[in-house]
């Protein structure tokens, strides 16, 4: 398969799987072997075109003219292929841990589901792979419609506010501040083409870049900058497997990715930082990072706890993004992938130990890591990643940004990493510590031992539900000792 | 039989009208046949005016400027096929939604009306005489009088009453108009005139006659704040009227101002001698928001899509006021792209009227389980109006503002997409009823099921061409730029 | 041509206002449709002076009369009186029906009746 055919088989295996599994609605198994299927033509297609991509090469795959002049198109190039990646790979665990999940809990409206879950990952992959900022501003919309009925999944009064949230600042940025940018762009430069080194040197300078930077930045509410970061806890009310696959990996990603593509490829790093534009944008991750982590010390729901986490994350990644040198964007690149085995790992434990015994709130937890060791030992794994210690990926994507700050002579985000690598520790490790403690706290023993009387069979969640939570964790392991190869497949994006 | 296509473009149905009484019983078939046959012809006259230029055509071998010209350029081949093409989409529709809705005998009655008012709006779009487009704007006022005042509440009565009174004064202001004009130049033939104007140093004469004509048309298009007729007349008329009527009338009109301004004043007279850009775009900007804040606090769905029209009419009128051919490629492009918007989510509340009586939101609880094919086209259409990308709408936006941002003024691009998210807000309010409320028990008793095959296939076609011509744009958006380059070029 | 030189526009704008004032003014519907005929003769009147030209006589090709008035304005007036005439039937019925519906022709007991919504 040529990597161009490779291309459109990534974007369209997703599309098919949706329309085999709207059609095999009345029969679950083969519907879920329908989704799996799609999931492993998606996986396979994208590394195809990671081997292409790998090759130097830097396949296109044209579609046509939207408005005369600007194409629909999709160009691959590093970073958008490890997102690819990284988003086709973990739909295939999340499938399988779907399955244990949606079953396991008794949620309706499966195939619902199970169909836009596809479309989202196809939008995914569209966002992914775009050749151009059209292109890739359209699947960015699709991304925010097609999770909207995951969002609002169980159509509860409380899933509609949530769901009024999520789509109100995502389309409220989106289309209020994003479009307007991305006229202008096109208005200024004359092209939205993403080009290496930029399209705006010389066309706009000075404070105007500053404000178009502003706008985009704000425009991609998926990437959740503070104060536009309502939505993610909002969307905490969909089902876990959307909370894992999309709101920490698909959707989020697609934010930060965004963020990433637009300084590299539309204002081009040097530009940005001759200018000094993304100064104010340094401050604003800086702040995110650490306000959202504290926020996060202070939630008891274990959901709300790691959607705040996800918030501070992904602002390191737009941190990378606004240092603006070599080494702020390639770990920024890496801390799409590492954040994304780690935090879905977290959220795939939230969901074992919520169809398990049925708790949500961090206080609950207390003991149950003896009945569900393997959870919340991955758990555990997943926490250590993301905070950002060895031997796990986490660890390299922080190394990488500090080497950045550095670099652009920025030490304050140093302190800024280490503090909120602190806050991590803070707020992520006693929920698997104290899981582990022993059940009986003195001051009132006798109801803890009633509630363990009526409920005394907790035990491990479906397999289908701790497989896929083990081979993440693991994959926070292994990302470890991948960093140096994938550093070096993404360091061609800051070549000049 | 292809030199006189312009004159057959209004004949066809001017004569299918009375054949509709006289053979009651194949009332629909001729109505039918001769809504198609105009689509046929003003997809021929458009083919032909985009490979061979102006069409002139000389009705009864009469030499213009004397005698009636029908004039086609690519403006008004365009506005043509918007017309017969939503004509062509609608008519169909009324064959399930008659009975529902308005009358079950005598049908051929509303063929007739219909077919006349098709014959207006056409007449209007092609003919180059100005006196002739007052006859013709008034065979279609005539006959969507009586086409909203058919609608099933005694209400429609009052609101076709207030469109007549007001649509007559509006009229009447449109022939002083051209009557002043006549004054001044003697001559009735739109280019005639425009060439004639220069001489006659644009006395108070003219300025009256602009004036008049201005404002006779601004009533007619429902301008922000002359519009006070319109929520009335498309809320209370049948479904089926006010997806025709909202979809046509009113683009015809914004042709006539179009027309007026750019072709007969010429831009010189019309921005640059008077002052008329800045009060079109203040007047287009508050319709746009204000119209849109008042669609938000509606009760019943069709007053949203009813005031949703005005603040879209705004959209076109700010694109007329930037007085460029970015602005106008963008105004003509909404013409159709709205067309196809209003047009499916009209068709989509008479898909409701088959299974209850009431429109009015709080009714709406669940329908969107009910009737799912029906909502789905709610979406698809209202995806659209809002201008998300893969829709129509999407590409009205965009044009609209590269247009703000060639006119120069970023805050107009920041204005129209804050006008945008009022969008969201009246769409999703009904998304959310339909999907996300349960039926309550109090609620009007609506029958379960879908709408039938004869009321979703038109819905449906009106639904996909917002997603198709959201993709391939080729068409309108080639046309409205030849046709906005020809009227800025006219005058240089 | 002094101010009443031009006397009969003088009338033409005085009809057209009075109409105008009906139409706005009064409640009840068919006073409201004789202030719009009102407003549309006034129009009529409009055009029929516009045909007219000094010293000359209706166009009729006699010899030894060089100087006709405009039969243009005259014809297509004719045009618009039938519009007008169609209008005025049209709004009769339709007050018709909404006696029938309402039992009143008066805009404020209309307006009383039911609510604004459907």
């Amino acid at each position: 398969m040529s990597p161009e055919a490779a291309i459109a088989a990534a974007l369209l295996a997703p599309l098919a799987g949706a329309l085999a599994i709207g059609l095999l609605h009345r029969r679950p198994n083969l519907r879920e072997t329908a989704t799996i299927a799609a999931a492993a033509v998606t996986f396979l297609a994208a590394y195809r075109v990671f081997e292409a991509v790998e090759a130097g090469q830097r396949p296109e795959l044209p579609l046509f003219d939207l408005v005369p002049g600007l194409a629909l198109h999709f160009v691959v190039e590093p970073l958008g292929m490890l997102f690819a990646l990284v988003a086709s790979f973990l739909w295939i665990i999340t499938s399988f841990y779907s399955i244990g999940y949606m079953r396991g809990h008794r949620e309706d409206n499966q195939t619902r589901f199970y169909v836009c879950f596809a479309i989202a990952i196809s939008a995914a992959l569209g966002v992914a792979m775009a050749g151009n900022m059209l292109t890739l501003f359209i699947a960015y919309e699709v991304l925010t419609l097609s999770t909207y009925p995951l969002v609002t999944h169980h159509r509860s009064p409380e899933s509609m506010r949530a769901g009024r949230t999520y789509l109100g600042i995502l389309l409220a940025t989106s289309i209020g501040l994003q479009l307007v940018a991305i006229l202008w762009t096109w208005a200024a430069a004359g092209t939205l083409e993403f080009t290496p080194g930029g399209v705006l040197a010389g066309k706009v300078e000075g404070v105007q870049l500053a404000v178009l930077l502003f706008l985009y930045m704000y425009g991609i509410g998926k990437a959740a900058l503070m104060p536009l970061h309502r939505w993610l806890p909002a969307a905490m009310v969909a089902p876990t497997p959307v909370s894992a696959l999309l709101h920490a990996v698909a959707v989020v990603k697609a934010g930060v990715f965004t963020v990433l593509k637009v300084t590299v490829y539309i204002f081009g790093i040097d530009h940005l930082r001759e200018t000094g534009a993304s100064d104010w944008l340094m401050y604003a991750a800086g702040f995110t990072i650490v306000a959202a982590s504290v926020v996060a010390l202070t939630k008891d729901n274990l959901k709300a706890r790691l959607a705040y986490s996800t918030v501070s994350q992904l602002a390191y990644v737009v941190l990378g993004a606004a240092l603006a040198t070599s080494w702020g964007v390639i770990g920024g690149a890496m801390h799409i992938a590492m954040h994304a085995f780690g935090k879905i790992t977290l959220f795939f434990c939230a969901g074992a130990i919520m169809v398990a015994s049925h708790k949500t709130e961090i206080s609950d937890m207390v003991g149950l890591g003896r009945r569900m060791p393997l959870t919340f030992a991955a758990f555990a794994v997943g926490a250590l990643s993301v905070t950002g210690l060895p031997p796990f990926g986490g660890a390299w994507s922080k190394w990488y940004l500090g080497l950045g700050a550095a670099d652009a002579a920025e030490i304050a985000f140093i302190a800024v990493l280490m503090a909120s690598s602190l806050l991590n520790v803070a707020y992520l490790l006693p929920v698997a510590a104290r899981a582990f403690v022993p059940e009986d706290p003195v001051d009132d023993a006798p109801a803890a031992r009633s509630v363990d009387a009526r409920r005394p069979t907790v035990r491990e969640a479906p397999m289908f539900c701790v497989v896929p939570l083990c081979l993440t964790a693991l994959g926070c392991l292994l990302l470890f000792f991948a960093a140096d190869d994938i550093a070096a497949f993404l360091a061609p994006i800051v070549e000049r | 039989m292809i030199a006189h296509l312009p004159a057959l473009q209004v004949v066809i149905t001017l004569i299918a009208a009375p054949a509709c009484i006289l053979v009651r019983g194949r009332d629909f078939a001729v109505a039918l046949t001769a809504s198609w046959a105009a689509f046929a012809v003003s997809c021929l006259l458009l083919d032909r005016v985009l490979a061979e230029g102006v069409i002139s055509y000389e009705l009864g071998g009469w030499a213009a400027p004397l005698g009636i010209e029908y004039r086609v350029d690519s403006l008004n081949a365009f506005v043509l096929l918007i017309v017969t093409g939503i004509a062509s989409v609608v008519l169909p529709y009324t064959r399930s939604s008659l009975p529902l809705e308005m009358m079950r005998e005598k049908t051929y009655l509303f063929y007739c009306a219909f077919l006349l008012c098709l014959t207006g709006l056409l007449g209007v779009a092609i003919t180059g005489d100005a006196f002739n487009l007052f006859v013709f704007l008034e065979i279609s006022s005539l006959s969507s009088y009586i086409l909203i005042s058919l609608g099933p509440h005694r209400r429609a009565l009052t609101a076709a009453y207030q469109y007549l009174v007001v649509g007559t004064i509006a009229a009447t202001f449109i022939v002083i108009g051209i009557g002043l004009l006549y004054g001044a130049t003697g001559s009735l033939n739109m280019d005639d005139i425009a060439a004639r104007l220069p001489a006659t140093g644009y006395d108070r004469t003219v300025i009256a006659a602009f004036a008049f004509l201005t404002v006779g048309a601004a009533v007619k298009l429902a301008l922000f704040p002359l519009h006070f007729w319109l929520p009335k007349a498309y809320s209370y008329a049948p479904s089926s009227v006010s997806a025709f009527l909202a979809a046509t009338a009113t683009k015809v009109a914004v042709y006539v101002l179009i027309r007026f301004l750019f072709t007969v004043f010429g831009i010189e007279f019309s921005f640059e001698t008077l002052p008329t850009a800045a009060p079109l775009m203040l007047l287009a900007l508050l319709a746009m928001f204000v119209a849109s804040t008042v669609a938000i606090f509606q009760d019943s769905v069709k007053r949203i899509l009813a005031y949703s029209s005005v603040a879209q009419i705004g959209y076109m009128v700010l694109g007329i006021s930037m007085v460029s051919a970015p602005g106008l490629t963008a105004s003509i492009l909404h013409l159709f792209n709205h067309a196809l918007m209003k047009g499916a989510l009209f068709l989509v509340v008479g898909c409701i009227a088959f299974r209850q009586s009431s429109f009015r939101i709080d009714d709406l609880a669940g329908i969107g389980r009910r009737m799912p094919w029906t909502m789905a086209a709610f979406v698809v259409a209202g995806l659209s109006l809002i201008g998300i990308p893969l829709t129509a709408g999407f590409i009205s936006k965009w044009y609209l503002i590269l247009a703000a941002f060639a006119h120069g003024a970023w805050w107009l691009a920041v204005l129209i997409v804050a006008s945008s998210l009022l969008t969201v807000i009246y769409v999703w309010r009904v998304v959310e009823v339909a999907y996300f409320r349960s039926p309550t028990s109090g609620s009007v008793a609506a029958e379960p099921g879908e709408a039938p095959a004869s009321l979703l296939v038109p819905t449906w076609v009106l639904a996909g061409l917002n997603v198709y011509f959201g993709l391939d744009t080729t068409l309108p958006v080639g046309i409205a730029q030849h046709a906005a380059r020809a009227l800025v070029g006219a005058v240089p | 041509m002094g101010f009443f030189g031009l006397y009969n526009y003088w009338i033409v704008v005085f009809l057209m206002m009075v109409g105008l004032y009906i139409v706005v003014e009064h409640g009840n519907l068919i006073k409201k449709l004789v202030g719009l005929t009102i407003f549309q003769a006034a129009v009529f009147v409009l055009y029929i002076s516009l045909g007219k030209v000094r010293g000359g006589t209706a166009p009729i090709i006699v010899e030894g009369v060089e100087v006709y008035s405009n039969p243009l304005p005259h014809v297509l007036i004719l045009t618009a009186i039938v519009v007008g005439i169609a209008t005025t039937a049209l709004g009769l019925a339709l007050v018709v029906r909404i006696r029938e519906a309402f039992g009143t022709i008066e805009e404020d007991e209309i307006e009383d009746q039911d609510g604004p919504v459907i």
